[in-house]
């Protein structure tokens, strides 16, 4: 089972929400559509869903054109973000309520609906009614009814987004095994690159109506195809410097750096240069081809687990992202480490020319 | 700006309270500094918006005394507190501007004209709203009416408290990194104390000097982020704090030994507890993939880019680590360590293991 958008666009009056974009999504994979509010992820779900027609283009499952076709004729289910259960109705009818409509037998609708509310933990809270659980139970609840009617595809919309920080930790753990294996084509929205790279996968990076790149999520973290790519997936925000190569060497300020490999053999000139912050160490790395540096402190953040420091580099403002302790002092000078082997160059137009050879995590 | 005591503080929502099950908040007794910075950490349902609303006094509590700079304020109403709050959504008036929106709070308090002026376009150039200051702030984007609404709560400077409830709950993951660190920057600079009541750790220990810890109404841990982090007095504040959080591992004390499926782990140190279920506890960050040790299987590996998150089975139990370098396949059989240094025992619960002296 695949389902495609091919050329699809969607404007509302003069706003064109949608530039023309072709996707496909298969069974048997994890996509995630990641991109900040209004990028353009609920829009492509509602158009995939059926809930909104596209301007232009079609949408095709099953290598059948669907564009027009009523949601409930595609067979789809949608989880939102917030959770929709009938609050009038107990656990168990709320699960079983999309194969009633399908006029199953009662025993075909019992077998199926414990067997999902047993994936989703739910097989205690089956009597109760929504109003007596909590907000993670409630959004099992409206994820069993989305998995109990063997839909062709699911649409998760940020559906972890109102839940408490660790009931989300462990919710978005057990998604993937949940939803794999069901023959179903699911397709989950997120604003938060974090969330993107924990669920795995493959990811398209959306901004402002626009597909920038899809892959595979940790290639796709690592090779971003361009400046946009490299800023939608980052949390933190990725470093960035306008950097003027001459010969082997690429400045910054007044900090140099030999280049090896693609990078060496760019044209002289200006770039961009990308580092995300847990390349940028308070401490010298083991291999070592780093530039030292030092830069002033503004605001340091200890979580226990790791050290960020934002610090003046010139006129720029940057930051460290690293494990541990690290005893910053505002207002005072640091030194810090760049790691050149990790830079990204972009080129004015912003695409991604050369990269550092040894993109694993440290 | 105020130091703020809660003693022998309790609440219930009903009219009789029978036994403890009926409190919201259980027992609290807390000293904030002055100019501090605090986050009240927990899940939903933990009693930390109670907290904040009988601090605020917006409630009262059934039993106890809020006092500010030593005084009991327990019976004041919220508006002779000397308070401000910012909510989980923008509290503005849409028909103003941004600047009469930030002036508001002073104009309202009688503060002179000149005043209002140098404190509105200070606090404007803090969030980088200068340029807007003219702007109607019904035309702005929700994350920016969220930023004057931070502002609001931020340009009165001989307030008692500023409190923050899920302030950022709303904003996306870019925006609400350059808050949070525009919000550090400002208690950095302006030290009034603050509370930040949050259920997002990230938020919590990156923001404040010290995080108090809820669960079921009651205060379980309060200390700084790397205390937390670092020893956790029970396993609820090491598995709330973290991510993932911390592995806890049934095991079987004998004879000032802790074993796990019958491995002897080294722990940091001797034992001080007696009886009851033991758990070993032991961070992600401190679990090394090596060659000997306890025997697992690696279920998944999490590439998240500046590390990879391990998840493995040894025996029935799940143990997550986070490693450098690439993440090992699915169904890998592999061992692991325990630095012992980081690794605890607690009974029932409660941390059991002393420092090891050097």
């Amino acid at each position: 089972m695949a389902l495609e958008l091919r050329n699809v666009t969607k404007s509302v009056g003069s706003e064109q929400h949608i530039h023309e974009t072709s996707l496909r999504f298969e069974t048997g994979q994890f996509n995630t559509l990641l991109g900040a509010t209004n990028a353009g992820k609920s829009t492509l779900i509602r158009l995939m869903a059926g809930l909104d027609r596209p301007s232009s283009g079609d949408v095709w499952m099953d290598e059948e054109k669907v564009t027009g076709v009523s949601p409930q004729k595609r067979n789809i289910a949608l989880v939102h973000q917030f959770f929709v259960n009938y609050p009038h109705m107990t656990v168990f009818e709320n699960i079983a309520s999309p194969l009633k409509v399908q006029r199953l037998a009662a025993s075909e609708i019992e077998g199926r609906v414990e067997e999902a509310a047993n994936v989703l933990q739910l097989g205690p809270m089956l009597k109760r009614y929504p109003q007596e659980l909590s907000g993670g139970q409630q959004q099992r609840t409206a994820l069993a009814r989305a998995i109990v009617k063997e839909s062709k595809a699911i649409f998760l919309d940020e559906p972890l987004a109102n839940l408490d920080y660790k009931l989300r930790e462990e919710l978005r753990e057990q998604l993937p095994d949940i939803l794999s294996g069901r023959g179903t084509v699911v397709v989950y929205a997120t604003s938060e690159p974090t969330e993107a790279l924990l669920l795995g996968g493959t990811t398209a990076l959306l901004h402002e109506g626009r597909v920038v790149q899809v892959g595979p999520t940790a290639a796709t973290y690592r090779s971003p195809a361009s400046m946009t790519a490299a800023k939608v997936f980052s949390d933190p925000p990725i470093n960035l410097a306008p950097v003027t190569k001459v010969g082997q060497e690429m400045s910054l300020n007044d900090l140099r750096w030999r280049l090896s490999g693609r990078a060496a053999e760019l044209p002289d000139g200006s770039y961009t240069m990308g580092i995300r912050p847990h390349f940028v160490t308070p401490s010298e790395p083991i291999r070592s081809s780093s530039v030292p540096f030092e830069g002033e402190v503004r605001i340091t953040e200890l979580s226990g687990s790791e050290s960020i420091a934002h610090f003046d580099l010139g006129d720029l403002t940057w930051v460290s992202q690293s494990p541990g302790v690290h005893p910053y002092r505002v207002g005072e000078a640091h030194d810090f480490h760049l790691i050149p082997e990790q830079c990204l160059y972009f080129d004015q137009s912003g695409a991604l020319v050369a990269m550092g050879d040894h993109h694993g995590p440290h | 700006m105020a130091r703020i005591e809660l003693r022998n503080l309790r609440h219930s929502y009903l009219p009789k309270p029978a036994g403890p099950d009926d409190y919201a908040l259980k027992q609290i007794d807390l000293e904030w500094s002055d100019g501090g910075a605090y986050a009240l950490l927990g899940p939903s349902g933990c009693g930390k918006s109670t907290l904040l609303n009988i601090i605020s006094g917006l409630l009262t509590p059934s039993e106890g005394q809020v006092l500010f700079n030593g005084t009991d304020v327990t019976a004041e109403p919220p508006d002779t507190r000397n308070i401000a709050q910012v909510f989980q959504f923008p509290v503005i008036y849409d028909t103003m501007s941004v600047y009469d929106n930030l002036a508001f709070p002073l104009r309202n308090r009688g503060v002179a004209d000149d005043t209002v002026d140098a404190r509105v376009r200070e606090i404007a150039t803090m969030l980088e709203l200068d340029g807007d200051l003219p702007t109607r702030a019904a035309n702005l984007t929700p994350d920016s009416k969220q930023k004057i609404s931070m502002g609001r709560g931020l340009v009165r400077e001989d307030v008692n408290v500023i409190m923050f409830d899920e302030p950022l709950t709303v904003i996306d993951p870019e925006l609400k990194w350059k808050l949070r660190s525009k919000l550090k920057e400002l208690h950095q600079r302006i030290a009034v104390t603050m509370i930040y009541v949050t259920h997002d750790q990230t938020e919590a220990l990156t923001f404040a000097d010290e995080v108090i810890v809820m669960q079921d109404g009651q205060v379980v841990q309060m200390g700084t982020p790397v205390e937390l982090f670092e020893r956790p007095q029970h396993t609820f504040v090491g598995h709330f704090i973290g991510s993932p959080g911390m592995n806890l591992l049934p095991c079987e004390v004998r004879d000032g030994h802790a074993f796990f499926q019958d491995y002897p782990v080294a722990l940091e140190g001797p034992i001080s507890g007696a009886g009851g279920t033991g758990q070993i506890g032991v961070r992600p960050e401190f679990v090394r993939i090596a060659d000997v040790g306890i025997p697992a299987q690696v279920r998944k590996a999490a590439d998240i880019g500046r590390h990879v998150v391990v998840e493995a089975l040894a025996g029935g139990t799940t143990v997550n680590a986070i490693i450098d370098g690439p993440p090992p396949a699915q169904g890998t059989e592999v061992n692991l360590e325990f630095l012992p240094q980081h690794t605890r025992l607690y009974l029932d619960g409660w941390l059991a293991t002393e420092r090891a002296t050097a």
